[in-house]
């Protein structure tokens, strides 16, 4: 017999995917504003913030009540603990989509300054990084979240040849600095999304496995 | 002492860094801590059938163990072996190994080591005598010489009950709550000077204050003294012991410090049973 407490469990996870999905979509609208110029899609990310934020709340109400009603342990514990961490998460992962779409309505109003290259792979590369540790959520997959991980260097470092990139065409021309610096802000929001992610994939691994891998150079005995 | 010290203490440990690095410091002493209780290969019978399994433990000093597991599967039983009380069951066996301080307890005067291991029961079970002589009573039948007045108002502040009791010391003990009942059942206890403390289920009759009464004195009597409890109250092992042992069908599964154990159990059988998945 399914106890009631493994029902509720399952429609929290449930609750926690459906925040997961509206905050990547969030994310991928926020971007293609940038990328493709469309102010529409900077206005539907604006526009949904609250759904993200409607959700948080109601994930912590349904944590708390478990936790306070059912006195969970172990395993199930663990689970409650990460679904509130990674709930954090996503409503700043909503967050980011928010400061990206506010800076495609700014840049929208300058030329564009330059081919967009590295940008379009550094968003596909953290959009990515948020669904696989969705995904690793629902499936309880420790290497799924260890690959999310292993792949946060990389959005580190294409951020940081954007910069690179993009102070030298504030330097060469003035006109372009307010685009560029909105550019840098985008930039800087995607490799934040990347670092939510691997938060929720450290989560994964801990109420998987019962491992708490942040800060490894840290002695935990 | 109550539950308003506790709490003043965990407010103090947030507060304040150096509280919580002594907290750690204390748990790294856990695993060096003293053993009292050595039990090796420990088997047990009542009559033809085995309630207890090759069971190997040790039970540090001046620290709870609390001992879980579903209805049958032999941790009351291995609670009494621990102060002989099976003995009183006719026609049953113990095998193996049960060392209190290094001293082979099944070589030991019975008396002497009931005296050194005390008990407290699921119900209170005060004697039908005032509060006083409940608590006189082990120390007269030990020929106890001293000033007896002090040492019943000693034993029942240890066990928290003075303050309650001072003004009805020579009142029937029946006239005591439940809950006080047990704290006297705990003072009687302590008045021989126990090195351990056995509970079995010692709150599963009290309400939930006189229980975090209970809890918080065994929080304050591991200064002085060694416990070991029994509890199906999965909550209480949590919050009142330092190290926690799951058995099963008699045999010991998985014993660690009880952090360890209610967060991530390395047994797939003790995660089922402390989520409630059996049991």
């Amino acid at each position: 017999m399914e106890r009631h407490f493994e029902h509720d469990l399952e429609e929290l996870k449930q609750r926690l995917l459906w925040m997961g999905s509206l905050a990547e979509r969030a994310v991928h609208q926020a971007v293609q504003a940038v990328l493709d110029g469309e102010e529409r899609l900077a206005e539907a990310v604006l526009s949904e913030e609250d759904a993200i934020n409607e959700m948080q709340i109601e994930i912590d109400e349904r944590v708390q009540r478990l936790l306070a009603l059912q006195a969970p342990m172990a395993a199930d514990l663990r689970f409650l603990l990460a679904v509130s961490r990674i709930n954090g998460d996503l409503e700043r992962i909503g967050d980011q989509a928010v400061n990206i779409a506010q800076s495609a309505l700014r840049i929208l109003r300058h030329p564009q300054v330059k081919p967009y290259v590295d940008l379009p792979r550094m968003s596909e590369l953290a959009e990515a990084m948020v669904r696989d540790s969705l995904n690793a959520v629902v499936r309880g997959d420790q290497e799924l979240a260890q690959s999310v991980l292993r792949r946060d260097d990389q959005v580190d470092r294409l951020r940081d040849q954007l910069f690179r990139e993009l102070l030298t065409y504030m330097m060469e021309d003035s006109a372009v600095v307010f685009a560029a610096f909105e550019l840098v802000l985008v930039a800087k929001n995607l490799e934040r999304i990347g670092d939510h992610a691997t938060n929720i994939a450290e989560d994964v691994i801990y109420f998987v496995a019962g491992r708490d891998v942040r800060h490894p150079a840290l002695d935990r005995r | 002492m109550g539950a308003t010290t506790h709490g003043n203490n965990a407010t103090a440990a947030r507060l304040a860094p150096q509280v919580v690095m002594s907290d750690k410091t204390s748990q790294a002493s856990d695993k060096d801590a003293l053993v009292r209780f050595e039990i090796s290969d420990l088997n047990f019978y009542y009559g033809a059938k085995q309630a207890v399994f090759g069971l190997n433990l040790k039970i540090p000093k001046n620290r709870v163990t609390a001992l879980i597991g579903p209805s049958g599967c032999g941790k009351s039983t291995f609670l009494r072996t621990l102060n002989r009380m099976n003995e009183t069951i006719r026609n049953t066996r113990v095998v193996g190994q049960i060392l209190l301080d290094g001293q082979d307890i099944l070589q030991m005067d019975v008396v002497g080591l009931r005296r050194r291991v005390g008990m407290v029961f699921q119900r209170p079970n005060p004697f039908p005598k005032s509060i006083y002589e409940n608590v006189a009573y082990g120390l007269r039948i030990n020929g106890f010489q001293g000033r007896l007045d002090d040492l019943v108002e000693h034993s029942l502040r240890r066990a928290a009950l003075w303050e309650e009791a001072k003004d009805y010391l020579h009142n029937s003990a029946f006239a005591l709550s439940g809950g006080q009942q047990q704290r006297l059942c705990i003072a009687r206890a302590l008045a021989v000077d126990p090195e351990v403390l056995l509970l079995d289920e010692p709150c599963s009759a009290l309400d939930p204050v006189t229980t975090a009464k209970i809890e918080e004195l065994m929080f304050h009597l591991k200064d002085s003294c060694t416990m070991a409890i029994v509890t199906h109250n999965m909550q209480q092992a949590a919050r009142a012991s330092d190290f926690t042992a799951f058995m099963l069908d008699g045999k010991l599964i998985e014993h660690s410090e009880t952090s360890k154990l209610f967060t991530t159990p390395t047994d797939p059988r003790t995660e089922a049973y402390i989520t409630g998945r059996f049991g």
